[in-house]
């Protein structure tokens, strides 16, 4: 499916690159013991590395490479066993140094893939550039003071990793996508907690249009730190269709970086990038180059944990699940254990329409987690095993899970202390059905007189005298047996 | 590689230098004599050298992943020129 934008006169594509600032999961920071804990008072989490102090150096965390390395492996990308960093200059407040430690020609991880599910049912690759790892910068904050920017360093050397795609986006649904998936692999992996609206993963997209079968690229803007996947989708759309406008009244674009307004939807202009981009990089003189072994990496890989894709391939296969079902369910590691653990040794399919059905709905309706849930997967499993060999009905199951959610009681319990029980005794429901006729003698009189869609009456009767515990396929065999 | 006036001051800019227009020149000149006389390297062949990024050497040296360090609030806000908050109240950076 491609997605254009067409107006009178042409049909424009767009292309877009990512890059996204993930920030690392460690105790400490990447080059100070100070603590990386979000939320602290103000400036409690600064060492004088983080507050640039003349003569402090840097000393590299070992978590902080680990991870960077695992989130390649995930990524499915080349690691580098030599890297180097570097300084990238510039003047801020959120950087006392006067610049930030990054990696530059040389980074720890180079190019990989990521592939992309879409909604039409195809799928795509997503080229990955690189990932370099970095510092943070402080956090600004700008309105509690009309006057005063105030600026907290208990961000400041937190480790980034910077995760730089291919210009290989050409909709906003697949900037979604990747997006999702990216986070997705990273707290699979537990990289980074992945929460774009805390700001512990950042997304900045370069945008530039071009007509359908143009060669080449156009200038592009690069709107800066957008904080939610659904935001990310806005700017691309919006921003394409901005210089999709601006081209077609005879504009020009000029390279420049962009802002995302949460509240319309709409990006707006920040600076032109000229000089604010000639960040001077020099090889940093405090830190000696990177080295990796092949050990250290094989290592690595054989810890990695099953990827989304991986568990995916496989609830299809082992469960029989759909795409979608699967989808869904492997989308965080929880939800899919929860999933594997409730599925084992029951009818998997089965398991996922409760977990997709009935429990969802009542974790939303209720706002609570899948952690908090009360059903337990055990419960689910229990649940599709009694419906399974008929000692309840599907209907009764719906009863079930209520009382299960209200009560937090294994369903055979539930169903034993309220008599739930599915009648599967012929005798017992041909005399439920006996006494059913015996009551609507003039219905039964009808029924063979020609009006035979009072069958569907018989049968009701029958379900509501057996509180809806008789087996509803029995019912229909012998009360069509007895009405002859 | 000759600097002009423009490159003065383009660096200048980018290192929140001030060079009035007067010391134009001079700074050019002093800026081209330093690059005349690094120049000099370029007589050594070093097509079959691996670039040093590290007059030291050998690996970086890597720490454990241990909070040892931090809970110095008052001593890093001791030389902040203003605080509030327990921040650093710096004049409003507008982007």
């Amino acid at each position: 499916m491609t997605y254009t934008i067409k107006t009178a006169q042409n049909e424009w594509e767009i292309v877009c690159g990512l890059e996204i600032h993930c920030q690392i999961i460690s105790k400490s920071k990447i080059f100070s013991g100070a603590s990386t804990e979000f939320g602290d008072d103000a400036n409690e989490n600064v060492s004088f590395i983080d507050a640039g102090m003349p003569g402090m150096l840097p000393v590299l965390n070992k978590e902080c490479v680990r991870q960077a390395v695992k989130t390649g492996l995930g990524l499915n990308a080349q690691i580098n066993k030599y890297s180097v960093f570097s300084r990238k200059n510039y003047f801020y407040a959120d950087q006392p140094n006067g610049y930030q430690i990054t990696q530059y020609e040389y980074p720890i991880v180079g190019k990989g893939k990521v592939k992309i599910d879409l909604s039409d049912g195809s799928s795509k690759e997503i080229g990955i550039t690189r990932i370099h790892i970095e510092q943070d910068a402080a956090k600004s904050i700008h309105d509690l003071n009309p006057k005063k920017s105030y600026i907290d360093f208990n961000r400041a050397g937190v480790g980034l990793m910077e995760i730089v795609t291919e210009p290989d986006f050409k909709s906003p649904e697949e900037v979604g996508a990747f997006l999702k998936k990216l986070r997705s692999i990273v707290r699979y992996l537990g990289t980074c907690d992945g929460n774009m609206d805390e700001g512990s993963m950042r997304c900045d997209a370069s945008i530039s249009v071009k007509i359908k079968g143009e060669q080449g690229m156009r200038e592009r803007a690069e709107v800066k730190n957008v904080n939610s996947v659904k935001f990310a989708m806005q700017a691309v759309e919006n921003e394409a269709k901005r210089q999709v406008e601006i081209y077609e009244q005879g504009g020009t674009i000029e390279q420049q970086t962009r802002q995302f307004d949460q509240t319309t939807g709409q990006t707006k202009f920040l600076r032109l990038k000229e000089y604010a981009d000639d960040y001077r990089y020099f090889p940093e003189p405090d830190l000696p180059p990177l080295y990796l072994s092949d050990d250290y990496i094989e290592n690595i890989r054989q810890e990695m944990v099953e990827l989304p894709d991986a568990k995916k391939e496989r609830f299809i296969k082992d469960f029989g699940l759909t795409a979608y079902d699967a989808e869904i369910l492997t989308e965080s590691r929880q939800t899919a254990d929860f999933f594997e653990k409730a599925a084992k040794g029951h009818e998997g399919k089965k398991v996922a329409n409760w977990i997709l059905g009935d429990l969802f709905a009542s974790l939303n309706a209720n706002k609570l987690t899948l952690e908090q849930s009360p059903v337990t997967p055990e419960m689910i499993g229990e649940l599709v095993d009694l419906i399974e060999t008929n000692v309840i009905s599907g209907k009764i199951g719906k009863d079930v899970f209520v009382h299960m959610w209200q009560s937090k009681k294994m369903p055979s319990q539930i169903i034993e202390e309220k008599g739930l029980k599915q009648v599967t005794d012929t005798g017992a429901i041909e005399a439920l059905i006996d006494s059913v006729l015996k009551e609507n003698t003039a219905n039964v009189e009808a029924y063979h007189n020609g009006k035979t869609n009072l069958f569907g009456f018989f049968v009701g009767q029958v379900m509501k005298v057996s509180k809806g515990s008789a087996n509803p396929q029995m019912v229909n065999e012998i009360l069509k047996k007895k009405l002859g | 590689m000759a600097i002009d006036n423009e490159t003065v001051k383009r660096v200048a800019t980018l290192a929140h230098l001030r060079i009035e227009d007067d010391k134009l020149n001079a700074t050019k000149e002093e800026f081209n004599k330093i690059l005349d006389f690094i120049e000099q390297l370029k007589e050594v062949d070093t097509s079959s050298v691996e670039p040093m990024f590290c007059v030291n050497g050998g690996e970086v040296p890597m720490r454990e992943d241990v909070v040892t360090d931090g809970n110095l609030k008052e001593e890093i806000l001791k030389n902040a020129p203003m605080q509030e908050f327990g921040y650093f109240a710096v004049p409003k950076v507008v982007e």
